[in-house]
């Protein structure tokens, strides 16, 4: 009986008939594809993205160079050299973070004490030459200037998780 | 003589409404397959070059074009090179006998349907040709399994076609769809009908019986030396020989030009558009079934084709031809 029912079974195509029904209904599915450039998924506040430095909002840099972000960073990507200032401040003379050796590990985020290097919300960074991914205090600046508005968002976002 | 030239201008030009819609069809088919293969695994599939992304096999061919044709140095040079055209060439040809409508066909033969089991017969030196002038382990490999798989399916579809020419009693194309005007073939033969479809995938070498191009063991098969617009040609080839086949299939089991019902908002839609509609139909299910399945394995395959397509299209020939003649309805 076992074995009619299979020939019937094998010579009805039951069970190719089943698998083609399944992938019917999944044509008909909606579409979980994202059209990348024009959009674009979720990120979570805390996504460790393309590093930037903060100012404060009268335009002072935050970064009081501690060099703790330099001595934490496990792949040594961040070279730090600091001088004071003529009006006595401490602050960097050079910052610079390798691109190519960073890990996106977070830990200089951690370890600064003013929220100056922050990993931002930006993944769209790719360049053509490597040395573009050198990257030094004045595109860091400049990336703090450009995010500034949705890194404040996230970090204020989440705050209460720290 | 005016005349002659005159008859010549319209052969070629008939020649051309036949080929470039082809052509404009397989660019669609191969739009169309990455469409439905996204669609059921949940992609979009190409939409970006042209509304919908419909221009995108264009651009593939504008790429193709402009690609470096690369020649092993060990392999047949003239062979090499004239593989893809023969194999184009043969895929095309077989369109010279294919009737769109009860008169649109470029050349009435009553040996219609032999001149196609011939030409598609002749396909599988395009691929031989191919796989031996490579000179490489792959491409032989390759053509030896499709040599082997159109063979032993050819004998199969062979069978299916003598079952409807017993019903029908012409080896005419137009004669074969106009006697399915009150019912189609796919109805009384349908066991034939299934057999047959499955045959046209192994003919084709599409999905899950594509072992001569299997690209887990083979690389890409028999195509694997060739680039830019050979390969193109090889590409092109298959996708028409698909619509060929499917076309054949229309034509002995979907009643060809006629619509499903004959009655009055039907049967005003000209033929032609039937046709085309039911040959679409055909290819989605070649999509679908590759969308589907997994590839055979050579023995499942060789199995398949002989131990049980041969003696159940034997056994259908007997069966179609044993009622026939019982009734007296046998065509005279």
């Amino acid at each position: 009986m076992t074995t009619l029912i299979k020939y019937i079974k094998s010579f009805t195509l039951f069970e190719l008939m089943k698998g083609l029904k399944l992938t019917i209904t999944y044509f008909f599915k909606p579409k979980v594809t994202l059209n990348y450039p024009n959009q674009k998924g979720p990120i979570s506040p805390r996504f460790r993205g393309e590093h930037a430095l903060r100012r404060y909002p009268n335009g002072e840099e935050r970064c009081i160079a501690c060099k703790l972000c330099e001595a934490v960073c496990p792949a040594q990507a961040i070279t730090i050299e600091a001088e004071p200032k003529p009006d006595g401040s401490r602050r960097t003379s050079r910052y610079d973070i390798d691109m190519t050796k960073c890990i996106y590990c977070g830990l200089c985020e951690e370890a600064c004490p003013v929220d100056a290097i922050v990993e931002g919300p930006n993944f769209e960074y790719a360049t053509e030459t490597r040395e573009e991914l050198l990257y030094d205090k004045e595109k860091l600046l400049r990336n703090g200037d450009i995010w500034e508005k949705q890194i404040s968002e996230n970090l204020k976002r989440d705050s209460k998780y720290r | 003589m005016p005349s002659l030239s005159l008859e010549i201008t319209i052969g070629i030009l008939k020649i051309f409404s036949f080929v470039v819609p082809v052509l404009v069809s397989v660019a669609l088919l191969v739009y169309l397959e990455r469409k439905v293969l996204g669609a059921v695994q949940l992609r979009k599939g190409p939409n970006v070059v042209g509304p919908f992304g419909i221009l995108q096999s264009f651009a593939d061919v504008l790429k193709l074009l402009t690609k470096e044709n690369l020649l092993p140095s060990s392999s047949n040079k003239f062979l090499f090179i004239f593989a893809p055209m023969l194999t184009l060439i043969l895929s095309l040809i077989a369109w010279a006998v294919i009737p769109i409508s009860s008169t649109y066909v470029i050349a009435n033969i009553n040996i219609g349907i032999l001149y196609l089991f011939a030409v598609s017969s002749f396909g599988v030196y395009g691929v031989i040709i191919a796989g031996w002038a490579s000179n490489s382990k792959y491409p032989f490999l390759g053509a030896l399994r499709s040599a082997a798989q159109m063979i032993s399916y050819e004998v199969s579809i062979g069978f299916v076609i003598i079952t409807v020419l017993i019903c029908v009693g012409s080896l005419n194309l137009i004669d074969i769809v106009e006697s399915q005007k009150n019912m189609w073939f796919a109805i009384p033969l349908l066991p034939m009908f299934v057999v047959f479809i499955i045959s046209a995938l192994a003919e084709t070498n599409r999905l899950p019986f594509d072992l001569p191009e299997d690209e887990a063991t083979l690389v890409a098969g028999f195509f694997t030396e060739y680039s830019s617009i050979s390969f193109g040609l090889f590409f092109l080839a298959e996708y028409a020989n698909m619509i060929l086949m499917s076309s054949l299939t229309v034509i002995l089991f979907l009643g060809g030009w006629y619509p499903p019902i004959d009655i009055f908002p039907l049967n005003a839609i000209p033929g032609i558009f039937w046709f085309v509609i039911k040959v679409f139909l055909i290819l989605f299910v070649f999509l679908w079934v590759r969308a589907t399945f997994p590839r055979y394995r050579y023995d499942q395959l060789m199995r398949l084709g002989w131990k049980i397509f041969l003696p159940l299209t034997l056994i259908w020939v007997v069966i179609t031809s044993a009622f026939l003649f019982y009734f007296g309805l046998l065509p005279n």
